[in-house]
């Protein structure tokens, strides 16, 4: 193993752990799987793609685009797909699932529609711009990603900790109805927290894009699976877990490749997942009992 | 100060309230009293917000409040302690005492927090330490002071005593006291009947679902039939 892959497996898993969080904030304060994730993910890429390509927008105005949108996404899933849903007597816990799996599916076609099912590649002003440190090559695309990635998750995690709202967005996962005793607005906190996931799964989509230069309608698919997995490795709901998780992953998958068993890279990421599950049922950072809705 | 009328709550098709009539005057200390079953909790949680009645009216402070949500009714000066405390379990102690004065934007929030430190000094030495890992009358205490953080004008608490050693009873019911006197209003929900109706000015008696009896504490002790019910039988508490 050398320094050069894990500074790209870092880069890879800083964006898997940004994709992770999503999931597991949805999860935490609605325990909802989010399976249109995934998509909003790919919306976002597309979204970002479409400024630089067609308005010939700045990065900044790009992801500023992407952001924009899928608040805007998050907030319609929330209020369309999963709150008629919420508190209704005899409605199946599974139903949210089935509707945002719904909504997942009219996303992609919705894409499919618009920019067509090729892949599309993403270009970067300065792609070709890179660092050598050491015997360490870094490119600015890499740097680019691994800065807002890390500022995102520290920035979400001091959110979380030391903001009022934060605060108040992990009494309602921990308990809804002892946050609502204690003077919190839930109905607010739960669409505040759709929104920030499909914000981060939106700037995850457009640093995919350009870490692998492709963006297409099904990479959805591929990324939402991958934050699912992450999630279960790291433990339910725990935010440590998605972004230490999303990192292993990452890593996993550039160490597999870089010993020559780049055909076999998700299952060797995916069979180290197994590995790590049967060893730690309740996942890395997970609460040793499993986690019951009070 | 609160007026209850007509409460009538459904769980599904079971007929949890049949339509309660309650008053609980500014300043004073009222109970429900009432057997496991009776209805008491889900009395608290329609005035708290928790739960929809199907009928029937609820009044604070000249306001109509039957329909709003539990933070807003918080806004407005209730809140409750709910049965079981429901300590936000992985948060710490600070973190819970803060969530109390959530709707606040006031300056003497830090103020509010040396004084129910000052109350419950426990508290305060373990003010870092995770709610859940609190003992049962440490995390009763806890739910009450992150109550008060709230500064409430009604102060409703569902069952305080349950499941604390008697020395600990003494210690919450004599709390109850002095909150009151600094001018909290309180409606307790109490199956220490004796120890309720101690410190209450008024009480009810609440039998599946229904109000049955209700009068000042001294004429409920007179009552023959309260005593027989819930002080008598050789079953003392
Ligand atoms: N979530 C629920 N679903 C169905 N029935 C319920 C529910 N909660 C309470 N009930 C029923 O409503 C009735 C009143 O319950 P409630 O909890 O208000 O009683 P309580 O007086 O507080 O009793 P306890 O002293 O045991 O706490 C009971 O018959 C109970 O079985
Ligand atoms: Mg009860």
């Amino acid at each position: 193993m050398n320094w050069q892959q894990v500074i790209n497996g870092l880069t890879i898993g800083s964006i898997y752990s940004i994709v992770a969080l999503g999931y597991t904030l949805v999860f935490g304060v609605l325990q909802i799987l989010n399976m249109a994730h995934g998509e909003i993910f790919m919306m976002g890429a597309f979204i970002g793609l479409m400024m630089v390509v067609k308005f010939q927008a700045p990065l900044p105005v790009a992801f500023l685009a992407a952001v924009l949108v899928t608040a805007i996404l998050g907030y319609l899933l929330e209020r369309f797909a999963l709150r008629p849903l919420r508190g209704k007597a005899g409605v199946s816990h599974l139903a949210p699932l089935i509707s945002t799996i719904g909504v997942s599916i009219f996303l992609e076609n919705l894409a499919h529609h618009w920019f067509g099912a090729e892949t599309h590649p993403f270009p970067v002003s300065f792609a070709t711009i890179s660092y050598q440190i050491g015997g360490v090559k870094i490119s600015l695309v890499q740097l680019t990603i691994f800065i807002i990635s890390i500022t995102l998750m520290v920035g979400l995690s001091l959110w979380l900790s030391r903001t009022k709202a934060g605060t108040a967005l992990r009494a309602t996962a921990e308990n809804i109805e002892t946050a609502s005793l204690l003077g919190v607005n839930t109905q607010k906190i739960i669409t505040l927290t759709v929104v920030i996931a499909s914000v981060m799964g939106g700037i995850a989509g457009v640093l995919v894009g350009m870490a692998f230069n492709a963006v297409s309608p099904q990479m959805g698919l591929e990324i939402g699976l991958k934050g699912l997995a992450i999630i279960i490795l790291g433990g339910m709901g725990n935010i440590k877990g998605a972004m230490v998780g999303g990192l292993i992953l990452g890593m996993t998958e550039v160490m597999s490749v870089a010993f020559g068993y780049s055909g076999y890279r998700d299952a060797i990421a995916f069979l180290m997942i197994i590995v790590i599950l049967l060893i730690r049922p309740q996942g890395l950072f997970g609460q040793s009992a499993p986690q019951v809705r009070k | 100060m609160l007026t209850v009328k007509g409460l009538e709550a459904y769980y599904g098709n079971i007929r949890a309230l049949k339509g309660i009539d309650l008053d609980v005057k500014e300043g004073s200390i009222v109970t429900i009293i009432g057997a496991n079953g009776a209805g008491k909790t889900t009395t608290m949680k329609a005035i708290s917000g928790l739960l929809n009645p199907r009928n029937g009216s609820i009044q604070f402070m000249g306001q109509d409040i039957t329909g709003l949500r539990p933070d807003q009714r918080v806004s407005m000066g209730i809140s409750l302690v709910p049965e079981g405390r429901a300590i936000l379990s992985g948060m710490s102690v600070l973190e819970n005492l803060e969530m109390g004065a959530y709707h606040r934007n006031d300056q003497e929030v830090k103020q509010d927090l040396e004084n129910v430190m000052d109350r419950f000094p426990i508290l305060r030495e373990r003010i870092h330490q995770a709610g859940g890992t609190l003992s049962g009358g440490q995390q009763q205490m806890l739910a009450i002071a992150r109550a008060l953080m709230a500064r409430p004008k009604l102060l409703l608490l569902d069952e305080p005593s349950m499941g604390l050693a008697p020395l600990i009873v003494a210690d919450i019911f004599k709390i109850i006291q002095e909150i009151n006197q600094e001018g909290t209003t309180v409606l307790l929900v109490e199956q220490n009947v004796k120890q309720a109706l101690k410190i209450a000015d008024y009480a009810y008696v609440l039998e599946t679902g229904k109000i049955v009896t209700s009068g000042t504490a001294d004429e409920l002790l007179d009552d023959s039939r309260v005593v027989e019910a819930y002080l008598g039988g050789g079953h003392s508490s």
